[in-house]
């Protein structure tokens, strides 16, 4: 026991060094630290530990993704093939629509019942097609549907980030989560219903020709031209206005859109296409001179003007009675792009810089205060053994912030008790090592050969009392959510400093301390 | 120099074992009064779990409780409550699910805020929504059983099934009493209530695993097979390891629960309590569950020993 071997040694240095300077930029101010960063190379320290955004203040988002709603729109879309492919071909059929995640129709004239499948097949080679008595009944593959939902979660977590980034919020963090979630943390951010809002909206935006005929004669009944549909006015409630189905253009086009003020007063949004959606444009506005356009979003219509000459430059302009914050919004939805599915707020926690604040001050100043009484406790208690557990207890600590600023692990308010929790169970090791010292005396033992037996008899017990330990805090990690996980890494990284603090750091202290005073008896 | 303190006596006699019909009253009286709580009073579900919204805002002035509750209360907005919050200048705004999904409990929130208007501070806004309510309570009551059983089954490889299985129901007791904690304190039952429960989970069967550890180490030394001695003895030899863990630790938690800020107290306090409860069970429950299933098999294969000698 009294001899470690060299590479232990060098290894438990090691590590203590290491430790010092990585959870030495902890105590340096935030312009010292953006310094360092900056100018010196990456091998140098510089990390510090992530505060999470109960103590730095910000907002969390759990936002889910109507995932189905994409899957849905997907049968409506091969309805619509089915329905133009089967005309085309002169395939007579009936009862063609969707149900329980299946797209059916039924065939008039059974003998075309291999004609359709092929069109069926032709336009997706992937659909489940099954046949019963001339009845169709074709679905997408399980798989499929899998990559179109986890598709439309990439792209709404790549829309969500640009928009997010649109708003000029600093250091966003939007991640997935599950099948069909997205976690966004906005640190600094106090309020977040502006960014809720912004992200409320899917923002799909088309140009399509309005029916003016149909429009005129709305209020009185009748059924609506087919390839129509009715669509309530933004700007006047309760007016409706009739607009084609097809679409002229689609906002997928626009490449730019601007806030800027309107000659009429108010503002107005200017946009510009892509070359293709500016030549699609040009085209359509040419051949509909004197016709009515609706500007459609998100199935409201914002503006229907009149199309006085054809608009050839691939840029227009928006003009609804917007206000200037209305304005850069749909500018802003209008360059991030469409949702491909709609978002809703889960759940929200939303942390003020001040309680932030006063929740680190607390939590440091408790943390602070505790250690200091169980540093002075165990000191009179063990004597000189206390102090060489104090002085690993102090290296401990460096170790948990060293993990934590390395790993970015964060650090959130429960965290600070786990470190606290750490505090009074790290000496627990010592304290296990020290009462059998202890004992070991009292039966008799010399001073070194107690010291041995200490060591290697409570091993066991540590070993098993920590792994335990370890068991929960795991699963903390793996059950819990936002802040309760941080505290499970917290909890973890402590449990492992403190096993290596009080078998390595410890012991290196009490063999320098034999070797250097070869005591006849040992002041425990 | 130090003199160092010997507060525990060493070599105690103490005759736990003799003394284990009090402490199974004491057990059971906790249980039941649990038991009792959990069935009339309930747990306070606070809106992790249940839903609902929480506000936490602060004015520039005292603010009139009671006429902002009334005003509150005009709100449309179901169960509101309101109390005054660390000082006569905060509140915190509690309000009850809203009927009709997500969206609605964020048009509750701008509700609110409208309400209370700009001056005040948002220190704190929580919005949690039926789904996330229903998944969160789900995820914690399942990490809590899965805990208590993993630390078993360790337990049980480690050292031997009754081990493990008097660990698993020390274990249990711990958690379950101190769920009754929350219950009869009507303390708010949410996230790190979870936290807190498996972290004395941790604690209780650290302390637990110690106290076994002797036993089996006991076991194997002493030809004695009167397992109430050893687990005698193991309890005395390990009690002065005991009091000061449990002392050090409540020692680092004083402070959390004296200062520690308002949304910490609970935590502290229910790790206090946890802390108390997982030193008493360590010897009341565990050990003393060995002596109705002994560890036989350690005790048969050991007896041959000494004859060798």
């Amino acid at each position: 026991m009294l001899y470690l071997e060299r590479w232990k040694v060098i290894l438990i240095i090691g590590v203590c060094a290491l430790s010092l300077l990585y959870a030495a930029p902890n105590l340096l101010g935030r312009s010292t630290v953006e310094w360092l960063r900056n100018n010196t190379p990456g091998i140098v320290p510089s990390q510090t530990v992530n505060l999470g955004l109960d103590l730095r203040g910000g907002s969390h988002l759990l936002l889910e993704v109507a995932t189905d709603a994409v899957i849905d729109e997907k049968h409506q879309s091969l309805v619509d093939q089915i329905r133009t492919e089967l005309r085309g071909a002169k395939v007579g059929y009936t009862d063609l629509g969707t149900a329980d995640g299946t797209v059916h129709f039924k065939l008039t004239d059974s003998a075309q019942e291999d004609k359709a499948k092929d069109i069926v097949r032709g336009i997706d080679r992937e659909l489940d097609v099954s046949i019963n008595s001339s009845v169709f009944t074709i679905r997408m593959t399980p798989v499929r549907i899998l990559e179109i939902k986890r598709d439309a979660l990439e792209r709404s977590i790549d829309i969500v980030r640009r928009r997010i980034d649109e708003t000029g919020t600093r250091e966003p963090s939007i991640q997935r989560q599950g099948e069909n979630r997205i976690l966004v943390q906005l640190p600094g951010v106090e309020n977040p219903e502006h960014i809720k809002q912004l992200l409320g909206q899917t923002a799909k935006m088309t140009f399509r020709l309005v029916d003016e005929a149909a429009s005129a004669t709305l209020g009185q009944g009748g059924n609506l031209p087919p390839g129509t549909e009715r669509l309530p006015m933004l700007e006047a409630d309760g007016q409706f206005i009739v607009v084609q189905k097809r679409v002229m253009v689609s906002g997928d086009s626009l490449t730019d859109a601007q806030p800027s003020p309107a000659s009429q007063g108010g503002w107005a949004v200017n946009f510009s296409f892509d070359s293709l959606g500016g030549k699609r444009f040009g085209e359509a506005t040419r051949n509909n001179v004197g016709r009515l356009f609706a500007i459609v979003l998100d199935n409201k219509v914002i503006s229907a003007p009149v199309i006085n000459e054809p608009i050839m430059g691939g840029s227009g302009q928006i003009t609804g009675r917007f206000t200037s914050q209305a304005a850069q919004d749909l500018a802003l939805l209008l360059r991030a792009g469409a949702l491909p599915a709609p978002i809703k707020v889960l759940e929200e926690r939303t942390v003020g810089p001040g309680l932030g604040a006063d929740s680190i001050k607390a939590g440091a100043t408790a943390s602070l205060i505790g250690l200091c009484l169980v540093m002075v406790f165990i000191a009179l208690y063990y004597g000189l053994f206390g102090l060489f557990a104090n002085i690993a207890l102090l290296f401990n600590i460096a170790m948990i912030f060293a993990a934590l600023s390395i790993l970015q692990a964060t650090l959130t308010l429960p965290g600070i008790a786990g470190i606290v929790l750490t505090i009074g169970t790290a000496l627990d090791a010592n304290v296990l090592v020290f009462e059998r010292i202890r004992e070991e005396l009292r039966l008799g033992r010399s001073p070194i050969s107690a010291i041995d037996a200490g060591y290697n008899r409570a091993l066991s017990a540590i070993i098993d009392a920590n792994m335990t330990t370890l068991i929960a805090a795991v699963l903390l990690f793996i059950f819990g959510s936002g802040p309760v996980k941080g505290f499970a890494v917290t909890l973890s990284i402590g449990i492992v400093t403190s096993i290596f603090s009080a078998l390595m750091v410890t012991r290196l202290i009490v063999v320098w301390w034999l070797r250097a005073k070869k005591p006849k008896t040992i002041p425990i | 120099m130090f003199h160092p303190l010997h507060l525990i006596p060493p070599n105690t006699k103490i005759d736990f074992v003799a003394k284990r019909w009090l402490a199974f009253g004491v057990t059971i009286l906790l249980v039941l009064l649990t038991v009792a709580s959990l069935s009339t009073k309930g747990l306070n579900l606070g809106i992790d779990f249940k839903g609902g919204i929480l506000i936490e805002a602060k004015a520039p002035h005292a603010v009139d409780v009671s006429a902002l509750r009334a005003e509150l209360g005009l709100l449309n907005l179901g169960e509101t409550s309101l109390q005054e919050f660390g000082g006569p200048d905060s509140v915190l705004i509690r309000v009850q699910r809203q009927e009709g999904g997500e969206e609605a409990q964020q048009r509750a929130v701008e509700t609110v805020r409208a309400k209370l208007g700009a001056e005040y501070e948002y220190r704190r806004v929580e919005v949690v929504g039926p789904t996330v309510g229903n998944e969160l309570l789900h995820a914690g009551i399942l990490a809590t059983v899965l805990a208590v059983l993993a630390i078993g089954v360790y337990v049980g490889v480690r050292f031997e099934w009754q081990f493990g299985l008097a660990a698993f129901i020390a274990t249990l007791h711990d958690v379950f009493v101190t769920v009754g904690l929350y219950s009869v304190l009507q303390l708010d039952f949410n996230l790190t209530a979870i936290a807190a429960l498996l972290t004395l989970a941790g604690y209780s069967i650290n302390d637990t695993v110690v106290v076994f550890d002797r036993i089996r180490e006991t076991l194997r030394r002493q030809k004695a097979t009167d397992l109430r001695a050893v687990i005698n003895d193991a309890v005395n030899q390990t009690l002065s390891r005991t009091l000061m863990t449990a002392g050090t630790t409540l020692l680092a938690l004083l402070p959390l629960v004296l200062m520690g800020g308002t949304t910490l107290i609970n935590f502290s306090a229910a790790l206090t309590w946890g802390i108390l409860v997982g030193t008493y069970s360590s010897i009341y429950v565990a050990a003393a569950l060995l002596i109705y299933m002994p560890p036989l098999r350690r005790i048969e294969t050991l007896r041959p020993a000494p004859a060798k000698k």
